[in-house]
């Protein structure tokens, strides 16, 4: 048996590749190749071969919550004011926010202690990097499987609460795309991020700003129970305007801040991607 | 044209320097290879050649592009083989072959009988379908080399292709090299054993302190740096530095290491049968044959394996 | 190179055998205490900022939604005994799953501490009390906390920390034995932690009574340890309806939970060990 070395189709694709990078600017073409799908397709065969109850659990954690704290403190709490003022079910209250923070919990995961796992220990990414890929190909890659996975169980979810009755308006349909843009400002924030960490202690340092924003962004309660200033601070924070974007969403109320809230994360998105593009060398080539 | 030229190459980190001012040449065809022990700067080197580390200075050429400016272009030319394999572990023995193949863009009607035949010719057709896990080491340093050659590569860079692995593994791989050898592959090879080195290498740099120290073939090495045979002998912990002193006299060269003390000679039993008759008794003895090890010893005073 | 490195002469063997068939367990407890101190910083700001986020965002934050008093108290009073029991518990779930495996499959810790004169009984044990120690200062720290906030009632309150500890260890215990039975990556701790944990934590009665909830829900709450725990807290912190009956069931079930999961725990540690070595 004998290796045969002279089928030239490889040969026939490095040429390819090389006609490719001639046509881009000299600073993306050591980036970027162009070829994120292989990438993708990697993350849809290790989909394929993965555990589907693992990704199924994952769907399970908000409904969880909703039926917690919807049912068992909905009895406590009563109604509250929805966004245009008319009084909803505490329920209702709560599942888009609950939306929200799965999208951003998933892309953080993703972005964050993922892709740092993949880099210290599975040298997923110095396998990559080995190939003609750029490292631009592979951060677009892997926050295309990160929105892919909020994706499925944003669709989950969502499904869940039109059963239970608790959106009222087509417009609920659009909080699908909007948690997208959601996990793709915490994706691109989380790898700009990620690619600042020495260490594990760093990691362990996540969960500790994410639950504050969790529990503090007007997810379970409206935050005027807090003084101005308390306010200020969560209003500056993501969370709080995926929040309350998705549930203007859920009963199609909107005012002149639905456009912040988009703008905050379209704002985030692009800061995040700019910073993950100048720090991909530091990200992957370590 | 050589495939790599390196001129005044490189490499600090803070104020150590890692690869301090190296200058080589590999041409089509050849086996190449970089000796020296752990953090001489072999894997350094390896990953500026695939671009995937800067260097702090100098020239490096592979296939006539700079790696750090045409590092796409470089690396898909490029077969790497790290010292650690870095295989992905959530997919298939197959998978990995294919799926990596697709990161240099190769389409799968080139990718599938490809993988297939990878699969062969690393002996691993029956673990196609098996998790990475379930690999032993040896399978995977092979799987591992069969990935590198997906996309036919002009050059083969191996890291250390067989530390780690027992015997027969070693004599396993070995032979796959050589095969590759046979077809034509460029191979860059580092090592920290000589007898791979003298396995596989038609040509070498011995390499310390980030430096060349040496550069030729093994024989050629070989007989500019040590003597045809080695006498080792050993007597005890406490008297090998007692019994070096008269030990001397005897040869043009010795080296006292902690636990034996090596003789330089062309003719090996004459010189034992000459400790014999003068009552030395060591321990124990052997002759054999000169081995890079010797040479490494002879430049640097220091042993390759510590 | 002259002087001997081993003579037999310096260690009493003898006398190392009989201290290690006494206190091996705690030996390996210290030893495992001093493991956490890397992350010491982490640990205590977690300690400290997830009480004081909590009775901030629930006791306070929530609690301005719930106008009228929960079982005859404010909701702060009612919902701190169950936030510090479930956040102990939490912890020491966590301990159960990874840690314990990464001991027989990574870090091998255990397997290095089974070739001294530790048992694999004691190395069980002995994560039970370096845990139990370290779920202790948590409890204190939250209850300490606690106090600025006044969220206790009244004062035999302190009992929480012993209970919040146990409550703790009581989902440990039976995890550990389980943990120390898997050989592959451990994805059934997502299982576990999504399916077993998160609802025995959520439909437990931390944030409402249980009976708010359907009855075809609230036997979650009957086996989870946070409920079991949460009662006993909120008999001591304010004074909730009890009978001594029920009082000391929920008592038994913590204490049935530690010690059968120890029981069994010391067969599967004894047996992974074995397989591993």
């Amino acid at each position: 048996m004998s290796v045969d070395r002279t089928t030239g189709t490889a040969a026939r694709v490095v040429a390819a590749t090389g006609e490719r990078l001639r046509r881009r600017p000299a600073w993306l073409a050591a980036l970027y190749v162009g070829n994120a799908r292989a990438v993708i397709g990697r993350g849809f065969r290790v989909i394929r071969n993965a555990n589907w109850g693992i990704i199924a659990t994952g769907f399970f954690e908000p409904v969880f919550y909703l039926l917690a704290m919807g049912v068992g403190m909905g009895g406590l709490v009563g109604v509250v004011p929805g966004p245009d003022g008319r009084p909803i079910s505490y329920a209702m209250y709560l599942a888009p926010a609950l939306l929200a923070t799965s999208a951003m919990n998933g892309a953080i995961y993703d972005s964050v202690h993922n892709v740092f796992f993949k880099l210290r220990f599975g040298k997923l990414y110095e396998a990559m990097l080995a190939t003609s890929l750029g490292p631009m190909d592979v951060a677009l890659g892997e926050i295309f499987m990160a929105l892919f996975r909020g994706f499925l169980y944003g669709i989950g979810f969502l499904g869940v609460l039109a059963g239970m009755g608790l959106v009222t308006s087509w417009w609920a349909l659009a909080m699908l795309p909007v948690a997208l843009l959601i996990a793709l400002g915490f994706a691109s924030l989380g790898m700009a991020v990620t690619s600042f960490m020495k260490g594990f202690q760093q990691l362990d340092l996540v969960p500790l700003a994410l639950l504050p924003m969790f529990l503090f962004s007007a997810t379970l309660y409206p935050i005027t129970v807090y003084p101005g200033w308390i306010q200020a601070v969560i209003m500056a924070l993501p969370l709080w305007h995926g929040v309350e974007l998705m549930r203007q969403l859920s009963v199609g109320f909107f005012t002149p801040l639905t456009l912040v809230h988009i703008g905050y994360f379209v704002a985030m998105s692009a800061v995040g991607i700019v910073v993950v593009t100048l720090r991909l060398r530091a990200l992957f080539l370590r | 044209m050589p495939v790599i030229r390196a001129a005044d190459l490189v490499k600090t980190y803070g104020d150590f320097d890692a690869v301090a001012g190296i200058a080589f040449e590999v041409e089509p065809g050849e086996s190449f290879g970089l000796l020296g022990p752990n953090g001489a700067g072999k894997s350094t080197t390896m990953r500026m050649i695939g671009g995937t580390l800067l260097r702090t200075a100098g020239v490096l050429e592979v296939l006539g592009l700079d790696p750090e400016t045409h590092g796409p272009e470089v690396r898909a030319s490029l077969g790497v083989v790290p010292q650690q394999d870095n295989l992905d572990e959530e997919l298939r023995a197959r998978d990995n072959l294919i799926v990596y193949g697709r990161y240099f863009g190769l389409p799968l009607s080139y990718l599938k009988p490809k993988a297939d035949e990878l699969l062969e010719f690393a002996q691993l057709t029956e673990k196609a379908n098996a998790k990475v896990s379930a690999l032993s080491g040896g399978m995977k340093r092979r799987l591992t080399i069969a990935r590198g050659l997906v996309n036919e590569p002009r050059v083969l860079l191996l890291d250390e292709p067989t530390t780690g692995l027992d015997p027969q593994a070693r004599h396993i791989l070995w032979d796959r090299l050589f095969r590759l050898k046979e077809q034509g592959v460029t191979l860059v090879v580092t090592t920290h054993f000589m007898d791979e080195a003298e396995q596989l290498c038609d040509r070498l740099i011995v390499m310390d302190h980030g430096a060349i120290v040496a550069e030729g073939s093994p024989q050629d090495l070989i007989r500019r740096y040590s003597s045809r045979e080695v006498v080792e002998l050993r007597f005890g912990s406490d008297r090998n530095a007692a019994v070096a002193g008269e030990l001397r006299a005897l040869v043009d060269r010795s080296e006292v290491l902690p636990d034996r003390v090596l003789l330089y000679a062309d003719d090996g039993e004459a010189l034992l049968e000459t400790i014999n008759r003068r009552g030395l008794n060591p321990l124990t003895s052997l002759v054999r044959r000169s081995s890079l090890e010797d040479v490494f010893l002879r430049l640097t005073g220091r042993s390759l394996v510590d | 190179m002259t002087r001997p490195i081993t003579t037999g002469s310096s260690v009493d063997h003898v006398d190392a055998a009989r201290r290690g068939r006494v206190l091996g367990w705690w030996f390996f407890a210290e030893g495992r205490l001093l493991r956490e101190r890397p992350f010491l910083g982490v640990t205590i700001a977690t300690a400290v900022g997830n009480p004081v986020l909590y009775l901030v965002a629930m006791g306070v934050g929530l609690g301005a939604l719930v106008q009228q008093p929960v079982d005859g108290v404010s909701y702060l009073h009612f919902v701190a005994p169950g936030l510090v029991v479930s956040t102990v518990a939490t912890t020491g779930a966590g301990w159960g799953t990874w840690p314990i495996m990464g001991g027989f499959k990574w870090e091998r810790t255990y397997l290095a501490a089974a070739a001294t004169a530790i048992t694999p009984v004691q190395i069980a044990l002995g994560e039970l009390v370096a845990l139990g120690l370290r779920l202790l200062v948590q409890a204190a720290v939250f209850w300490a906390i606690g106090l600025a906030f006044g969220a206790w009632p009244l004062a035999s309150a302190w009992w929480v920390v012993p209970i919040g500890a146990a409550a703790g260890l009581a989902f440990f215990a039976p995890l550990a034995a389980y943990s120390a039975t898997l050989e592959d990556e451990g994805i059934q701790f997502n299982f576990i932690n999504r399916l077993i944990v998160m609802p025995m934590f959520l439909f437990a009665g931390t944030f409402f009574p249980l009976t708010a909830m359907p009855p075809f829900l609230q036997w979650i709450g009957w086996i989870s340890p946070m409920w079991h725990g949460t009662q006993l807290a909120r008999i001591a912190s304010y004074g909730m309806a009890n009978e001594p009956l029920p009082t000391l069931g929920h008592a038994a079930f913590l204490a049935a939970c530690i010690a059968g999961g120890m029981a069994v725990a010391a067969r599967t540690f004894s047996r992974r060990m074995e397989k591993a070595s």
